[in-house]
């Protein structure tokens, strides 16, 4: 068989498949056709018996609009608890934002208070005081005063951003140091002020029993620092009861020991 | 789902403990802490990491020698690198991330910002 013999054979075939295809086609449409024209017949012929007499007419259009309203009422309940639905999830939103918030505030709280508890070595209790102040509250000039065993005054025993001597004394009276340590509370000023050595935007009194144990005189924030957050009003409480337990135990600690040691040294001298 | 590993490399304990605080809300996730520079070398030298969280003023060796390593180190390039640090100003921000750190946090952190950077960063690793 020649090639142009084949193509034309090959060509008759994809006629006679596009062909049937054709008529399959027709045959569809021939169906569906006869059905719409049933379903219109049907219509038709509900239509023609409801206008036989105005009653049935009237009846049926009272039908129809009963079935309107029925669905708008319920097209309108829909849609208002939808948007119940909205606002309780807009409320939702917002709670569990305000929890995360307060969930992450009480971290850094229960890590401030657990770190400073952590020890019961006086320096190690003052670098734990010194990293949350840098690390939570996000101060970049401060001072941390300690009482004096013999002589009673408050002197810086660590500070960051100055050198301890720079920093003022907290026997000057009139200033927020001594208005702190009076109250016994923490006190803020301005945190947008430029920083001023003579005059701290935080004091928080470290106070037992009436009696100061230390104060925390924050002089600058660090600069990407603007204000002060409800957490941070929060921490400054915590280092005020916290920090000032710890550097109590920690004082008294350290006490015993020296005295557990000069009794062990009489022991044994007296053993000898 | 395969286990992300986070080191967090940082000399203050109260801040490793309050970082670990945060990222233990996330699931599938081991935490490993360093306390300098050269610790956090140590560790990502013979463990395998996703990311490194990494505070800038250390002892030993501070954050900005650990990025430079880490980033210099064919095997150790995927890692992605979260910057910690006080340091807030302009050009602090700018060298950390030239040397090839990821994202750049100022402290105080917030925790929330924290966590959704990580499960950025672990969702598109790598990104060095």
């Amino acid at each position: 068989m020649s090639s142009h013999r084949k193509d034309l054979f090959k060509n008759g075939e994809e006629f006679l498949q596009l062909f049937s295809q054709g008529a399959e086609f027709t045959k569809e449409l021939l169906v569906e056709n006869e059905r719409l024209r049933a379903s219109l017949a049907a219509l038709e012929q509900k239509q023609t018996d409801a206008s036989k007499t105005p009653e049935e007419w009237n009846k049926y259009r009272h039908e129809l609009q009963a079935r309107l309203q029925d669905l708008e009422e319920e097209c309108e309940s829909v849609r208002m608890r939808l948007q119940q639905a909205e606002e309780e999830n807009q409320q939702f939103a917002a709670r569990y934002l305000e929890i995360e918030e307060e969930n992450n505030n009480l971290a850094n709280l229960y890590v401030a208070s657990y770190q400073l508890h952590s020890t019961l070595d006086l320096d190690e209790v003052l670098n734990i005081i010194v990293e949350i102040v840098i690390n939570l509250i996000g101060a970049e000039v401060f001072a941390v005063y300690l009482q004096d065993g013999d002589s009673g005054r408050l002197d810086v025993a660590v500070s960051e951003g100055a050198e301890p001597s720079e920093f003022p004394s907290c026997s000057e009276p009139g200033g927020i140091i001594a208005k702190s340590l009076e109250t016994a509370e923490p006190l803020c000023g301005d945190p947008t002020q430029p920083p001023n050595l003579e005059q701290p935007i935080v004091c928080i009194p470290l106070i037992i029993q009436n009696r100061p144990v230390g104060l925390i005189g924050i002089f600058a924030l660090l600069q990407q620092k603007d204000g002060f957050s409800a957490l941070d009003h929060e921490l400054f409480s915590v280092m005020g009861g916290h920090a000032s337990t710890a550097l109590f135990a920690a004082r008294l600690y350290s006490q015993s020991e020296r005295k557990l040691n000069t009794i062990q040294g009489f022991i044994d001298l007296l053993a000898k | 789902m395969d286990r992300k590993r986070i080191l967090i490399v940082e000399d203050s304990p109260t801040m490793r403990q309050l970082l670990m605080f945060a990222l233990r809300r996330l699931e599938d996730v081991d935490i490993v802490e360093a306390q300098d520079g050269m610790d956090g070398l140590r560790k990502v030298s013979s463990d395998h990491f996703d990311l490194a969280l990494i505070d800038i003023n250390m002892p030993v060796m501070d954050g900005l020698k650990l990025i430079s390593l880490i980033r210099g180190e064919d095997s150790l390039r995927d890692i992605s690198i979260v910057v910690i640090t006080t340091e807030g100003a302009k050009e602090d921000r700018e060298r950390a991330l030239s040397l090839g750190a990821n994202e750049y946090l100022t402290k105080p952190i917030q925790a929330n910002r924290v966590l959704a950077i990580v499960k950025d960063l672990l969702k598109d690793e790598p990104k060095a």
